[in-house]
């Protein structure tokens, strides 16, 4: 497997003080900034150029989703791959996934399902959506019947992002593990030991044999027979995943498993880490409420999170901002703005502005703020209107027949 | 929206057939220093307070500068309790009333931002024969008589409200508040979003969603936002006709916006700013809309196959529906 940098190689190559980039934790060297070209070296995955943007763009034959033409979604495995079989007609689907731990999204989760609407409308094909209520459940120690009712309370949250229902399959792990998706579970399991996952994810003999195979259920829907309903036996569809960086190990040892079993590799998409309000070096956590803004924030929360936690890059009086400017390298309302600020010019402006000490960090963030506003009570009014039969619609296993058109 | 300013206002005021008299003088931040350059005409001072509650509502106050008001005894009076007014934050100034600092004065209720502004008057004012008020600015002063002062209030849909603020009232168990009549009800609540939305969302609430509001103790939390906005996406998406109503306006209002700055523009950078400004958006309320439609489909689909079992179906049909997505694999 090539370059396979596992927790153990991390800490004996440097002694414990690099950046730690897993599935459940994610910290930066010395509380610094996280080195993503470094990550994409030790991933050993591809950093996503310009040139492929351009080709979205010529292919999809609109202009490209922010996050793309920003560096957001900044690595890839074989997205160019993918590029190459669209253009001779061979039609790939989606595939993404939220663990349901909590019942309040924050911006960060929305991020990938943002995208993934993007490459949906742009591509025009078909998605599942996998709710791992049993990760959850086993990881952080809730009952069934709770993990359960968080999977339907965040399904309605991912449909108020706007995806296509007649495209769109959505799945707890409880309610559609068996058949054929367990079928392929088993496959992807005998190809996979027991010392590989301690590597990959960190095992140890004390933990429960629940977490031990719960990584071929992440695996599973990588598959398109895993979908009867959706594929029939055809393994010949191609997969691309959009996530954040921090799932890379669970998609490379997919990636090894696949042409083991007779299947296509997935392709990655993958995403920097949607900064805390107090800066870039972790990420969103749903157990510090001021370290994100949710969608169930109100105008008035997001403005106070911003003006009072958001990180400001700028200088620490007056006079000393309008002599050095501000530095856009820790500014956490630029970096969000870079994140959800439509307008390419617009935000290239702020940049120049600010960066020169022209504009001052209160009318960055009063900008933000604006620019939040809007989006949480767009996502707030959308969620209201998703009733319990559109989650129903959305999980029923039932045959797409528009998917590809 | 911009702010109005002391040019458009004198302006409504010629309009209105007032003849009022400005003063001009340096800035000033205070009563103390107005009358210093204007004392010298022998009417009274006002002074005006921006206050606000505790639950967010907006008041300006504006008396004789001789008035002793309280603001103690005012916020029990109004039933706010003892301490229920404060000085209201310099960015409700900005936001709401759309004067600097210093200038607070009855005439910024011109402002349709400053709508949900609770307007109370010194009964004084009732045999003024002139009144002094900064005109949105405070480097000058307004001289109008009480009478051309209720026709611009009347101008801005006001009734003027008087308040004896000096009299001594016993606010208690037995003696209601006197001014509590001036206090709006909460769902009226001053607030920044759309006026427009927020105005038809509270008229197309379900009732179940007003109960819950009604009723805190219900097990059904509502948070208080969510009684606005429940009510306006669903309105849109029950019916074609007022979602393609609700498209043209957005469209039609974006345009006249952009039209009125002309020169910038060519006609398809217009038509593109437009687009880019109001299309995501609709295309949301889009597929919302066949989401809905494919759901209600997908529904009827199911109590179809069901057959004979379609009368108690019909009955339990939520049980139904969950009974089977819970028992799970229907393939």
């Amino acid at each position: 497997m090539a370059a396979d940098v596992t927790r153990d190689n991390l800490e004996e190559s440097n002694g414990g003080e690099e950046q730690v980039i897993t599935p459940w934790e994610v910290s930066a060297k010395d509380g610094g900034r996280i080195d993503y070209d470094k990550l994409i070296l030790q991933f050993g995955c591809q950093k996503l150029e310009e040139s492929l943007v351009k080709r979205v763009e010529r292919l999809t034959g609109k202009p490209a989703h922010p996050f793309l033409r920003r560096g957001v979604f900044f690595a890839h495995r074989e997205f160019d791959k993918i590029l190459d079989n669209y253009e001779k007609g061979q039609k790939f689907y989606l595939y993404t996934g939220r663990g349901p731990s909590s019942e309040s999204l924050h911006l960060g989760h929305l991020v990938p399902f943002l995208f993934t609407k993007y490459l949906q409308d742009a591509f025009k094909v078909p998605l599942v959506i996998q709710l791992t209520d049993d990760e959850k459940c086993m990881w952080k120690n809730i009952t069934v019947e709770e993990s359960r009712r968080l999977a339907r309370e965040n399904a309605k949250d991912i449909i108020a992002c706007g995806f296509d229902v007649s495209r769109t399959f959505i799945f707890c792990d409880f309610d559609y593990v068996g058949g054929n998706f367990y079928q392929n579970m088993i496959r992807i399991a005998k190809c996979v030991t027991l010392n590989q996952v301690r590597g990959i994810f960190g095992f140890t003999g004390e933990d429960h044999i629940g977490k031990v195979s719960f990584p071929a259920v992440q695996a599973a829907p990588s598959f398109p027979t895993s979908f009867p309903h959706l594929f029939g036996d055809s393994k010949d569809v191609h997969c691309l995943i959009p996530c954040a960086i921090d799932q890379d190990p669970y998609f490379r040892m997919t990636r090894d498993v696949a042409p083991r079993i007779g299947f296509h590799k997935p392709a990655l998409i993958e995403s920097l880490f949607f900064p805390a309000l107090q800066g870039e070096s972790g990420k969103m956590s749903a157990s510090d409420p001021n370290s994100a803004i949710y969608v169930t924030d109100s105008p008035k929360d997001i403005k106070n999170k911003i003006n009072k936690y958001a990180f400001s890059g700028g200088g620490a009086t007056i006079e000393e901002h309008r002599k050095h400017g501000a530095n856009l390298e820790v500014d956490v309302p630029v970096k969000y703005l870079s994140f959800f600020l439509e307008s390419d010019e617009e935000l290239a402006k702020i940049k120049e502005e600010y960066g020169a000490g022209r504009m001052l960090t209160g009318e960055v963030k009063l900008r933000l703020i604006d620019v939040l506003g809007k989006m949480v009570d767009r996502h707030q009014k959308a969620r209201a209107a998703v009733t319990d039969e559109m989650v129903d619609a959305f999980m029923a296993v039932r045959p797409l027949p528009q998917m590809f058109s | 929206m911009a702010a109005v300013s002391k040019e458009a206002l004198l302006s409504r005021l010629q309009g209105l057939g007032i003849n009022s008299i400005v003063h001009e003088h340096p800035v000033v931040m205070t009563v103390e220093e107005q009358s210093k350059h204007i004392g010298h005409l022998g009417t009274t001072l006002s002074k005006n307070l921006f206050l606000k509650d505790k639950k967010g509502r907006l008041y300006l106050v504006s008396a004789l500068a001789t008035t002793t008001v309280d603001l103690k005894a005012l916020s029990q009076r109004l039933g706010l309790g003892k301490g229920g007014l404060r000085m209201a934050p310099e960015d409700a100034l900005q936001e709401i009333l759309k004067v600097p600092l210093g200038s607070v004065t009855p005439f910024a209720l011109i402002n349709p931002s400053s709508r949900s502004v609770i307007l109370l008057l010194d009964h004084q004012y009732q045999n003024q024969p002139k009144l002094l008020f900064h005109p949105l600015v405070n480097d000058s002063t307004i001289e109008i008589s009480n009478g051309d002062f209720n026709l611009f209030l009347k101008s801005i849909d006001r009734t003027p409200s008087y308040v004896d603020f000096e009299a001594v009232v016993t606010v208690g168990k037995d003696q209601p508040p006197d001014l509590a009549g001036f206090v709006t009800e909460l769902a009226e609540q001053p607030s920044s979003l759309d006026t427009k939305q927020s105005i038809a969302s509270t008229q197309n609430c379900s009732i179940k969603e007003v109960a819950s509001a009604k009723f805190p103790n219900s097990k059904l939390k509502v948070p208080k936002e969510k009684v606005h906005i429940e009510g306006e996406f669903q309105k849109l998406i029950r019916d074609p006709q007022e979602l393609v109503n609700h498209i043209l306006d957005e469209t039609i209002k974006a345009t006249m916006e952009k039209v009125k700055d002309v020169t910038h523009y060519t006609d398809t950078s217009i038509s593109n700013e437009i687009k880019s400004q109001i299309g995501p958006d609709l295309q949301n309320l889009i597929m919302l809309f066949k989401n809905t439609a494919y759901t209600q489909g997908f529904v009827a689909g199911e109590q179809y196959s069901l057959g004979e079992d379609l009368v108690s179906a019909f009955a339990s049909r939520s049980s139904v529906v969950r009974g089977r997505s819970e028992s799970g694999r229907c393939y």
